[in-house]
This record gives C-alpha cells, structure tokens and sequence, in this order.
C-alpha cells in the first residue's frame, strides 16, 4: 500500500540527528509508505528566532508551510519535536488572525493557505504503521523501557490537541505493543535542557541528569525518545551527565522509529544505532 | 518602588498579545515547575509582579533581567497555570524587547550570541549548518575549547556535516530577514 | 359607564426627570371614560394611596390605571389600597413608565409621548377588566426533608419542634452525612460525632418526624402547599420489624474487601453492613451490586445466622406517595478525588489523599483507629504536605471559586497531625488564609504560633513519587517566588467542595434552578438565601454552595421558620389569574370542540376532561376542563386553542386586543 505523505525532516535530522531520518526513512519503506519530501524546505527557525524576533518566528516557518502547500501536501509529517511545535504555533497563530496571516504572507512572498495538516512521529506511526503491525513483530523490544517526551510534544494542549500534558501515554502504548515494558517513572515530561546545549552545558547536565537519574534509578534498560534535541542532550552530553550525577549511567537513548525499527527486523545499521554515543546493546 | 509615573509595558502586552498580566495572583506556580527557577535572578512569578506593578523601575529591571534568557519556553508555567496565562508567550515578548532596546543581561551574552550565530548561518544557506554555528559562535564569545572533544566523536559517527547545504530560495530568506529581525 | 381613574407617579427623579409626567396626565384626561387624572410624586407613598382610595371614593371609579413602576414593585400595594377603598383589586392596572419607559430612554419629546401611548393602552385595557376573585387552596402541613446531613437533621427537627409533620428521606443507609465523617470540628476541635448523634437520636426518635433511609425522591407534582411526592424506598433486603441491629450478619458476610463509602474509600466493608457504628438507623443493608447472592446466586450466610430471621432476599423497591406542603432540600455535597490532578499523579499514588480521606485517618472509628499512618505501608508518616486550594480558585480546573472551609480544615488537620505525632513536621502550602467565622483567625494562628506548623506561601507544581517518598514541588511567593521541594512522607490535598452527584437530575425533577457547577440556585442571592424561584421549596446548606456547620445549622433553622410560617395558614391565596375554558348555554355548553390540544400543551397537566351530560345522564360532550388550583396561567393553552374557548382571567383576548389597537389608533 503506497501512500504520499509530506514529509520534513528539518536541521537536525539533516545534520547531527541523521539516524533518526534514517530511522524513519527505513522504517517508512519497509511498510510501503511514501515519505515526499518538501522542496527546498528551509530551517523552522527553531529556538533562536522566537526568541529574538517574533515576524521571523512566524515567516520561516510559514515558508513551509506554502511550500507544502504549493506541492498540494496535504499532511505533512515532522519527526523533530522541536520543529513540529513551531509550525504547529505558527498555524494556531496565522489561523487566529486573517491580518498576521496576509502579513507574514507578504513577508514571505508566497500565498498562504494555512491548511497543512502537520503531524507528529508518534500520530505518523500510530495512523500509518500501527493497523499494519500486528504480524510483523519479529524480534519484540523485550526491555523495560522508559519512555521520555521532553516538553514541546504535549504543550501547550490547547495548540497541539495531542496526548495529555501530565504523564502522557501515546509512546508508552507504543512501545508496549513493540514488546517493550514502559516502566512508569516521573520525568516524562520535564525538561532536558533544550537549546542550552552549547551556550549553557552545566544546565543541560543538572536537567538531563535528573531525567537519566529517575530512568536508570527505575532499571529502565532503554530511554526511548521523539526529539532531535533531547535524545542530543541526554546521548551526546552524557560525560556531562555522568559527571554531574556522579554516576556512569549506561542506559542508551533510542529513537521510537528505531526501536521500532529492531522489533520488526530491521538491519541496526539502516537505523544508525551505531551512530549514538552511549552503546546500544540489543 | 518607585512612585512615579506608570509605565505602559502591561499594556503593551495586553495590546500586542492579548495576555492580561492582571490575571495573575500570584500563587507561584510558575515559579514551583519551573526547571530554571534556581537559576533565574527573578522567577516567572515574582517577574509577573514586577510587570502588574506597572513601576517604571521595575520593569527595566525586568527587561534587563537574566530571567528572560534562561527561560527555556518548556511551557510548564503555562500548562499548569489556573489562570491560564500566556508566560511563554510575555517571555518571548520581553526577549524582543530588550534586543531591541539594547537591555540585556551581562550573563545572557553567550546564550544570545548562540541564537545570533544559528540565525546568521540559516540566512547564509537557508539550512542549519552546524560547524558554521559553532564556529560563528567561538568567535563571538571566545569559548575556543567548547565541544572541542566531541568533535572527534562526532565525526566518526558521521554526524557532522563538512558542506552545509544550500537551499534555492536563499534570496527569499534574504528579504525575509531584512523585513525583520535586520528591520530599523 | 366606564370612569377610569389615571394616577401618574413621578417616582422622584427616576420618571419625572425624563418624561413629563404633567403632560401625560393631561392627555389622559382626554380620553374617553376617564373620569379623573393626575400626576403625583410618590404614588406609593401613604398620601399617594390615599389619592387614589379617595378619589375611589368621591369619583365613583369603575377602574383604575396606576402610570409608575414596574408592577413586579407594586402591583400588590395599588391593588391593596383600592380594595381598601371598595374597589376590586383586579380592576386596577400598572403602567410601567419607569422600566419600560423613563429608565431606559432619554429626555425628549419621543419618551412622553411614549408614556402617554402605555397610559392610553391601560386605560383601554382597564375598561374591559372583569372583577376576579382570589382562589384559595388548602395546605397540606407536611414538610419532606430531602436529605439527612446536619442540615436535613436541624431542618427537620425545627419544623417538627413547631407541631408539624416531617417526613425525612436520605439516600445512604444512615443519616449523618459529612459531618458524621468528621474527627473534629472547628474551632473549637469538638468531637464531630458526639455533637451530632444525640441529634440524629433526637430525628429517628421524634414522633412527628418520619424517617426513611435507603430511600430517594421518585418524582414530585403539584405546587406549594399541595406537593405530591413520590418516594423510592429501595429495598434494603431486611425486615426492619425483626432486625435488632444486633449485627451478626456484618461479622460473618464473607464479602469483606469492598471499598467503605464511610470511610472515603480508604477502608473495607462488607456486603451486608451498617455503614459506621453510630448509624441511625442502626440497622444493615444489603448492598445489591456486590453481594453474592445477588450477583452470583450463592452464599446467603446472613441468613442462616440472623437470630430473627430478619433478611428478605426477596424484597423489593417500595414505592410511596406522599402529600406534602413545603419541600426542604438538604442534600449536601461532595469533594473531589485526587484523580483529579495530573500534575499529582491522577490520583495514583496512595498517600496523596483528599481532606476528608484525612479526616477519617484522623477519627477514632476510622480504619486507623485515629492514628495517622500511610494507606501504603502503615507507617506513621514524618513529615506531612498539605495542600490547600488544590483544585479551587482554579479557572483552568473549571472551579474557579473558593470552597471556602478548605482553609480552616487544613489548619485543623495540621494540628491534629501535630498533637498527635509530636516530631512530625508539617507543611502548609497556601495561597490566602479565609477565616472569617468567630475565631477562625484566633485557631489558624494558633496551628502557626503554638503548633509549628510551616505554612509557606505558594502553590504547588507537582508532586511526584521518588523511592516510597512525595517530591513536593512548590514556591515560596514571599520569598520572591523561591522554589520549595520537600521530601513528604504524605500529602494531604484540599480539595474543591462540589455538588453531590445526581444534583442536576433533581434539580429538574423539582424545577428548581442551578449553575453551571449545579449548585442549586436561591432566589435571591442577598435577601432570600433559603427560598428558591419554586413556591414552597427551599434550599438549605452545602447544596448550595460550600458552607460551614455554623451556617448549615442556620440556614436550616431559617428554612424551618419559613415553612412554619407557610403551614401557620390553613389556606393559601393564590392569584386568579387562571385559564377557564369557556362554558354557555345549551346547546352550545362550550365552544370547546374536545380536540385536547391544551391538554398536551399544558406543562402543569392542570388541564382535565369534563363529560358535560344531561339530565338523565347521558354524554353530551366531553370539553376541557382547567383545575384552578393547579393553573400557573401561563397562557400556552390559550395559544394552542384554534376555537379561542379558553382564556386567561385578567389577560383575555379581548383586553389584549384592545391595548393593540388602542397602541395603534392613535
């Protein structure tokens, strides 16, 4: 069953985050989904422009979005957290406001619908990969596993609509149903440090710490991830972590797509597991 | 604090945003869920009663805040906020502004040199270009040693890109920014 | 003849600063079969009555047009003062110049002219009003309590203590309600239930008071002073005669692991049971849905061992009616659960309980024996977490109200914990103090200076669970918004006082109105705190909104005054201003065809059918019928009717015609 499905992966994916698009990629074409990606797509603007300039927040995003819409994409699937909430507040906002929308459309030069019907890596896999996995669970995820959503996936509600705020679920039935035991724990939602990573490590080693703390504490065996930055911060900056908590934490961080990727069978390597920093070991 | 005259910057949120920061009464839990509270010189909440104050002296101090850089946008405060306001949102708000006004904090100066350094690299090549950035941002702030033993790391797990990618539309993006954040 | 007397009043300011009062009564005097007309300051006045009573009197009136306020202010003062003079009071009528007219325009030509227009249309009216007299109806003096809490109980017994007949029903095996639950009160930290079951004793022991258990409101008809109420005594399974309460069959019903109501869940109970010792009655129930035998056919142990013979699975729902004159609502209220939090866990975690949870911890019949301990492990907790607000003065919780008493609970539940674990630290976390009542402030002041309790200033983020103990998240706003974490042992949430469940469905039973929270409404928020917009039916206590003993106690003492006041009559008057289908000489009889659309239509079903027969008893016709006294006159009948054969008295076609055409024939 092949069906188009816009697709945009955004910077990180691209670049130091590659394993998860390889990882969705892989896991699209073993299940005969057509992932088209957005012609020359640009950056969200991600933290740094709404942070400094609002009309720039609202235009680089609101690019995508006509480009999606000049290529008649009428869903469009945004694997990284990160830029899915800020195409999805660029949506609330144009959509709000018919004035915003026809400025930042003159901004932009492009015609602006604002139709797109952007979705999450979770809400891909459980409307695209779901009703077709029954029989293809071949080697289950049989880990305790905890499931980690970072902020921008379930805040606010009232403009993504998706899962609920405190202790959501959605990945957690997920990995259950990949073989995994989502192991019930309190950071699920509690920041990692986000965009801080460079200009301020030391934070993202206290709030990833505490999150790889609870997990490991728990005898979670997986941390299990739907964000470029917070799999960057709790994978990447682990020496940080380690030193802070004053404790070699091994658990590794996975992707959702690649977990899922391992438990239908899929070859490590297509999935870039290789490429994390904390090993992993299936 | 100060008796003179009252400043307009509750209003202009009001205004420009449409988050009424008479709303808040002070309960404190912003302050309570914020990850970034112990860091911050002021707490969301106690920052929320500088704005409702409406004192001029209090505001700067605001606008000149710490506060507002470290703030992460996670959306905690707003999410669990009884009176729904919109904190990320004044946040963003107060960040613009003081960038504008040239009020920032000394402490903020790496954080915001980083968000500089990642947009100049995406008007350069429409996509994020990571070296670029964190050349771009060595510069800027002189931490030469930054990252510096990840880097071999990353290489060998292929996930550092040496040629940025170019998008066509980069003209575009060029009169976006000039419509923008490069705007007078 | 007709001579129609006009009296415009100035009101003050409020009618003669914007309309010319001068002119209007000039203009009325032109009118035909207006025989006399002025403008006065204050019609209402003594001197403004006695104007009209007088000219009554010299001026021969037929009728009388009073040009003021609204008649909703009025009407009953005009319509004494003629009466008074001789005159039928339904053959006086109010114009409104004041809501209608004054209030609501500007001064300029347009608005007298307005005011003349309305007067004209009165006096037209006037002219074919028929004398009407007041219909009176009996009172049946009889009060139904619905609802057995302190306010029911106090109700009842006040009503009862005046001579009246009382017939009580509650819907839980015993009366007692929240109170009943409670370890002790504040402040003077009295024991809850010895200042309570001597009350309850009292109820189930007074001969005018009638006491049913077990036993809800099925449905109610009728209107004050003749209600007819149908009661649910559902079936108990018990012989109320042979049982002596001696409570063999609880200690040997094999079903013993079901969640007590009593105990707010934190404590079991079996399925046949007495809810808690003291119940009045102090007979057990069996509790249907989990009982063996009735789910699956088997065990009937309390049979076997009942020295009585008492139970009767057979039993069934006994339904009843009752003939009652006033209605007391007193059905209490709930609070909510600590699922209701996520950020504390969606009620997951055992030892965040709610504030009555803590209550029965704290009470010496409760599942602890008064030992405050830990639902999960028994252990006597170190530190302790309260919470208060949780869940009020919310608005992104959907409360945004104060539930008022959580404040001085919490001071109370801090103390209690405190002079009883005499190392045990103990954390307020708070927003404002309310302690309004008489010494409330003096007792939450002693929970700080005397009892060390920590109260900090601050709500709370999120609470967690970390290696068997509560991370408390929360800020200390005095301090600058300084975050707070304490490590508790157990948390105790304040949570937000609601209506009971099942409030909304009797609410529209009894049409009686309530709020987006179904709170039930009373009629007036400042002067008429116990009456509802429903004649005869009052409202007292927590159903209201979230209230104090003190004030329960009150209210319900206020109430019971109302009712005694209602049943001090042996008749009620009620206003004429009926339906009456018409009626004329054979061989009409009526022009009524018996189609019955009114009956259909009527929402009081005050409409029968009457067989009209001859002499020798044979059917005529059978035509519609209006009982007066259940007729509210509220005129759909008279809408539906296509042969126009009923009318409202005082509103009839004719009269409503003819203020039309008198509008626009100008």
């Amino acid at each position: 069953m092949t069906m188009a499905l816009g697709f945009y992966p955004g910077c990180s994916l691209k670049g130091s985050s590659r394993e998860y698009s390889e990882s969705v990629l892989a896991l699209a074409k073993a299940f005969g989904i057509e992932l088209t990606e957005i012609n020359d797509w640009n950056c969200c603007g991600a933290t740094a422009a709404h942070n400094l300039n609002r009309n720039l927040s609202l235009a680089l995003p609101a690019r995508v979005l006509a480009l999606a819409e000049k290529q008649s994409l009428e869903e469009v699937l945004v694997p990284c957290a990160a830029c899915y909430s800020r195409l999805a507040a660029t949506l609330h906002d144009l959509n709000r406001d018919e004035a915003i929308k026809s400025g930042i459309s003159e901004l932009i030069g492009m015609e602006l619908k604002g139709s797109v019907h952007i979705i999450n890596i979770i809400q891909f896999l459980d409307k695209y990969i779901c009703p077709l996995l029954e029989n293809r669970i071949i080697k289950p995820f049989s880990k305790k596993v905890a499931c980690y959503y970072g902020c921008l996936l379930v805040r606010p509600h009232s403009v993504l609509h998706f899962d609920r705020e405190e202790e959501p679920q959605s990945m957690d039935v997920l990995m259950a149903k990949a073989g995994a035991t989502p192991v019930d724990w309190s950071f699920k939602t509690e920041c990692c440090g986000a965009g801080l990573s460079v200009s301020r490590t030391k934070t993202v080693a206290r709030l990833s710490g505490k999150i790889v703390m609870d997990a490991t504490e728990r005898g979670a065996e997986a941390l299990i991830v739907a964000c470029p930055m917070c799999h960057s911060n709790l994978d990447m900056r682990r020496g940080d972590i380690n030193r802070y908590n004053g404790i070699k934490s091994s658990v590794p961080v996975l992707y959702i797509t690649q977990a899922l990727g391992l438990a239908v069978g899929l070859d490590p390597v297509d999935l870039g597991v290789q490429r994390h920093f904390v090993n992993v070991e299936i | 604090m100060s008796a003179g005259m009252k400043s307009s910057l509750k209003k202009e949120i009001r205004d420009d945003l449409g988050v009424s920061v008479d709303k808040c009464y002070q309960c404190g839990k912003c302050s309570a869920g914020c990850p970034l509270s112990e860091e911050m010189d002021f707490p969301p909440s106690y920052l929320l009663r500088m704005l409702q104050t409406g004192d001029a002296m209090l505001q700067e101090k605001a606008l000149c805040s710490f506060s507002i850089w470290v703030c992460l946008t996670c959306e905690t405060c707003y999410s669990r906020c009884p009176m729904s306001i919109d904190v990320p949102a004044i946040m963003d708000f107060m960040r613009q502004k003081s960038l504008r006004e040239r009020k920032t904090h000394r402490e903020a100066r790496k954080i915001i040199a980083f968000h500089r350094s990642f947009l100049k690299s995406i008007e350069k090549t429409g996509r994020l270009y990571e070296l670029g950035v964190l050349a771009d941002y060595k510069m800027h702030t002189l931490q030469l040693m930054q990252d510096l033993a990840l880097a071999p790391k990353m290489l060998l797990a292929g996930k550092l890109k040496i040629i940025p990618e170019l998008i066509h539309g980069r003209s575009d993006l060029s009169s976006v920014y000039s419509g923008t954040i490069k705007k007078k | 003849m007709a001579r129609i007397g006009v009296f415009i009043c100035h009101c003050g300011e409020n009618i003669g600063a914007t309309v010319d009062c001068e002119k209007v009564a000039m203009a009325a005097s032109e009118y035909d079969g207006v025989a006399y007309s002025i403008d006065y300051k204050y019609m209402c006045s003594d001197p403004g009555q006695n104007l009209i009573r007088q000219a009554i009197k010299e001026k021969e009136l037929t009728g009388v047009v009073v040009a003021a306020c609204s008649p909703r202010m009025h009407e009953p003062t005009f319509r004494r003062a003629c009466n008074e003079a001789g005159l039928n009071p339904y053959l006086c009528e109010m114009a409104n110049l004041r809501e209608h007219c004054s209030w609501v325009h500007e001064k300029n030509e347009a608005t007298t002219e307005k005011a003349i227009d309305l007067v004209r249309m009165l006096v037209e009216k006037v002219k074919r009003n028929h004398p009407l007299s007041s219909i009176k109806v009996p009172v049946t003096k009889t009060a139904l309590v619905i609802g057995g809490g302190i306010s029911g109980i106090q109700a009842s017994l006040d009503i009862a203590n005046t001579g009246h007949k009382v017939v009580l029903i509650e819907r839980e095996p015993s009366i007692g309600g929240h109170m009943s639950q409670l370890s002790e009160t504040f402040p003077t930290l009295d024991c809850s239930q010895c200042i309570l079951t001597p009350r309850m004793v009292e109820v189930a022991q007074h001969p005018n008071i009638t006491l049913l258990t077990y036993a809800e409101l099925e449905s109610i008809e009728g209107f004050i002073g003749n209600f007819k109420a149908r009661i649910r005594k559902k079936a108990k399974s018990i012989d109320e005669k042979l049982c002596t309460g001696c409570g063999l069959c609880t200690t040997k019903c094999p079903n013993k692991k079901i969640p007590g109501e009593f105990n707010a869940g934190l404590g079991n109970r079996t399925a046949i049971y007495v809810p808690f010792p003291q119940a009045v009655p102090n007979k057990p129930v069996i509790d249907k849905l989990n009982c063996t035998y009735y789910t699956k056919g088997k065990c009937r142990v309390c049979e076997k061992v009942c020295p009585t013979q008492a139970i009767r699975f057979d039993q069934e729902d006994e339904i009843i009616d009752i003939p009652v004159g006033a209605v007391v609502l007193a059905t209490g209220f709930a609070v909510r659960g600590t699922d209701f939090f996520p950020e504390y866990g969606y009620g997951k975690h055992p030892d965040i309980i709610t504030g009555l949870q803590f209550e029965r911890l704290a009470s010496a019949s409760g599942p602890t024996l008064g030992e405050i301990r830990r639902p999960s492990d028994g252990k006597i907790p170190g530190k302790i977490v309260f919470v208060a607000c949780a869940g009020s003065r919310d608005p992104a919780k959907g409360i945004p109200y104060c539930s008022k008493i959580c404040c001085m609970y919490t001071a109370k539940h801090a103390m209690l914990y405190q002079h009883k674990v005499h190392d045990g630290e103990s954390y307020v976390f708070y927003m404002d103090i309310r302690a309004a009542g008489r010494n409330y402030e003096e007792f939450v002041r002693r929970a700080i200076e005397e009892d060390g309790v920590n109260y900090i200033r601050g709500r709370v983020s999120r609470i967690y669970e970390k290696q068997g103990k509560l991370i408390v998240k929360g800020a200390d706003t005095l301090l600058g918004g300084m975050p707070v974490e304490i490590e508790a042992d157990m948390v105790v949430l304040a949570t937000a006082g609601i209506a009971n469940e099942g409030s909304e469905v009797l609410a529209q039973k009894m049409h009686v109105s309530y709020d987006q929270y179904h709170f039930f409404t009373e009629a007036h928020p400042k002067l008429k705190p116990v009456e509802t917009n429903t004649a005869g039916i009052f409202l007292v206590g927590a159903c209201q909104a979230p209230r104090d003993i003190p004030e329960s106690v009150g209210q319900a003492s206020g109430a019971a005054a109302k009712v005694a006041a209602l049943f001090s009559q042996n008749e009620l008057t009620r206003e004429p201003v009926i339906a009456v289908v018409n009626r004329s000489a054979p061989p009409m009889y009526s022009t009524c065809a018996g189609c019955f659309m009114c009956v259909s239509a009527c929402p009081y079903q005050a409409i029968e059918k009457e067989e009209l027969t001859d002499r020798k008893g044979q059917l005529i016709k059978t035509v519609a019928r209006v009982n007066p006294g259940l007729c509210q006159g509220c005129g759909t009948c008279v809408a539906f009717c296509r042969s126009k054969s009923i009318d409202i008295q005082g509103y009839t076609h004719e009269q409503m015609v003819s203020e039309v055409m008198a509008l626009l024939n100008n």
